[in-house]
């Protein structure tokens, strides 16, 4: 696949951002107006040169889904029953179960979607959220890519909450055997649409901005 | 400081385009089908043409509406232990969380799996199949293109494909596991949904909705 390059529509030869050259951008259909634009002609969504609420739309979903995070990890998350014992396993119990029986790969995977992506989402968006507001050693380019990451990544969480479904709907051999879910499963599911929502409220344009400011040159002061 | 832009250029902004991610604004240039235009500090796709793309996006979502109604309702897998037998079909497996408040998270199942791939390809249907006869928009192409790709992150037939396989390999030791002709389905349909999204470009579907309804 070949790229083609865009004409940059500012005259100098520097990239421009649409506010920077008094212009507001539509995030849904990628039109841009003149600032001051309140709705988009061409689909119709509400234009704003940069979402002032954006962050604290961004910390509300993160911590709901913090919170929903704690009891996902306390309650079982699973409950077998068969012929003589019945148990119940927390998300870390079931991965460590998973190993003890030898299945590392399937532990490896649960152990990442339920535990490593969740707690690195909860950083990596906090962290972004933090750093948007001040002028940080770290390059653009790298939040950048941990913001892609991050919405990308976010949605694999919830593997653990549909496993959970097919072995509760599957294992059900009456007496035999049987396995349910816990209430761990719900607030898992919560936790990961609130991360999810709370990753999408994040105005990423913002990352960008940082740049643009005079922080360069305060630099070499 | 950059100079402020020639406010009798920007007068008329149509061929101007921002990268959503970075807001970076470019001239819109078109590039051949099958190539992309990518943001250029950002890297994000802007524009990637795929040449008769309508027909295909049609073709594809007609073939997933139809494998989504088949993969709900045939049998899905089945276990076998010590002449025990149970068999499920994917309804059957969303549905699994009862009692109080796990319903919550058999409706979300459901959702994710099931309803919002259905509801995305329809919509797509809705707003591409006008544009590729030719016809004006149908009345609320906008509104439901703009739903489609909303709901895009919250289509997530992939991730419990990935569900499947992590609970096969978990029981294949404790039972006997039989795969029934949803389970091919819905893999199928995985490849769809994925395919459908190379198809898919943005900007060519929303500039397309402009030209139809100017001309
Ligand atoms: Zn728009
Ligand atoms: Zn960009």
């Amino acid at each position: 696949m070949q790229m083609v390059g865009m004409e940059r529509a500012g005259q100098s030869h520097q990239i421009l951002s649409a506010r920077q050259m008094g212009l507001v951008a539509c995030l849904r259909c990628t039109r841009v107006w003149p600032a001051g634009t309140s709705e988009c002609g061409r689909c119709g969504h509400r234009l704003r040169s940069r979402d002032a609420l954006s962050l604290q739309r961004v910390w509300a979903w993160w911590l709901v889904g913090v919170i929903c995070y704690i009891p996902a990890n306390l309650y079982p998350m699973l409950r077998t029953r068969t012929l003589f014992i019945t148990s119940e396993d927390t998300i870390l119990e079931g991965v460590v179960e998973l190993a003890h029986h030898g299945s590392y790969g399937i532990a490896l995977v649960i152990f990442v979607a339920s535990v490593l992506i969740p707690i690195g989402k909860f950083l990596a968006i906090a962290f972004l959220a933090i750093s948007v507001r001040r002028t940080g050693r770290q390059s653009t380019r790298m939040r950048h890519g941990l913001y892609e990451v991050v919405e990308y990544i976010g949605r694999w969480s919830m593997i653990d909450v549909f496993v959970v479904a097919i072995l509760s709907s599957l294992v059900q051999l009456k007496t035999l055997a049987s396995v349910a879910p816990g209430p761990a499963s719900l607030f898992f599911a919560l936790s990961v649409i609130f991360t999810m929502l709370s990753a999408q409220s994040f105005d990423s344009r913002m990352i960008w901005d940082l740049d643009a400011k005079p922080a360069r040159k305060r630099a070499h002061v | 400081m950059p100079k402020p832009p020639d406010p009798s250029r920007l007068a008329d902004t149509s061929d101007l385009i921002a990268c959503a991610s970075c807001d970076a604004v470019y001239r819109v240039a078109r590039p051949d089908y099958g190539e992309r235009t990518v943001c250029e500090r950002c890297h994000s796709v802007l524009i990637a043409p795929r040449r008769a793309a309508g027909l295909k996006i049609i073709a594809v979502a007609l073939a997933a509406v139809i494998l989504i109604f088949a993969a709900a309702l045939f049998p899905f897998m089945a276990i076998n232990v010590a002449g025990a037998r149970n068999a499920v079909s994917l309804l059957d497996a969303a549905l699994a969380f009862q009692g109080g408040p796990l319903v919550f998270v058999s409706l979300v199942t459901v959702a994710l799996i099931l309803f919002i791939p259905l509801a995305r390809m329809l919509l797509v249907l809705y707003v591409i199949a006008p544009l590729v006869a030719g016809r004006t928009p149908a009345r609320g192409a906008r509104t439901a293109f703009r739903w489609a790709e909303d709901l895009r992150p919250w289509s997530m037939a992939e991730i419990f494909a990935i569900g499947c396989a992590v609970s096969l390999i978990k029981i294949s030791d404790l039972a006997n596991v039989s795969l029934g002709p949803a389970f091919w389905m819905f893999a199928v349909l995985v490849v769809l949904v994925v395919v459908q999204d190379t198809f898919m470009c943005r900007w060519s579907v929303w500039n397309a909705l402009d030209k139809a309804t100017r001309s």
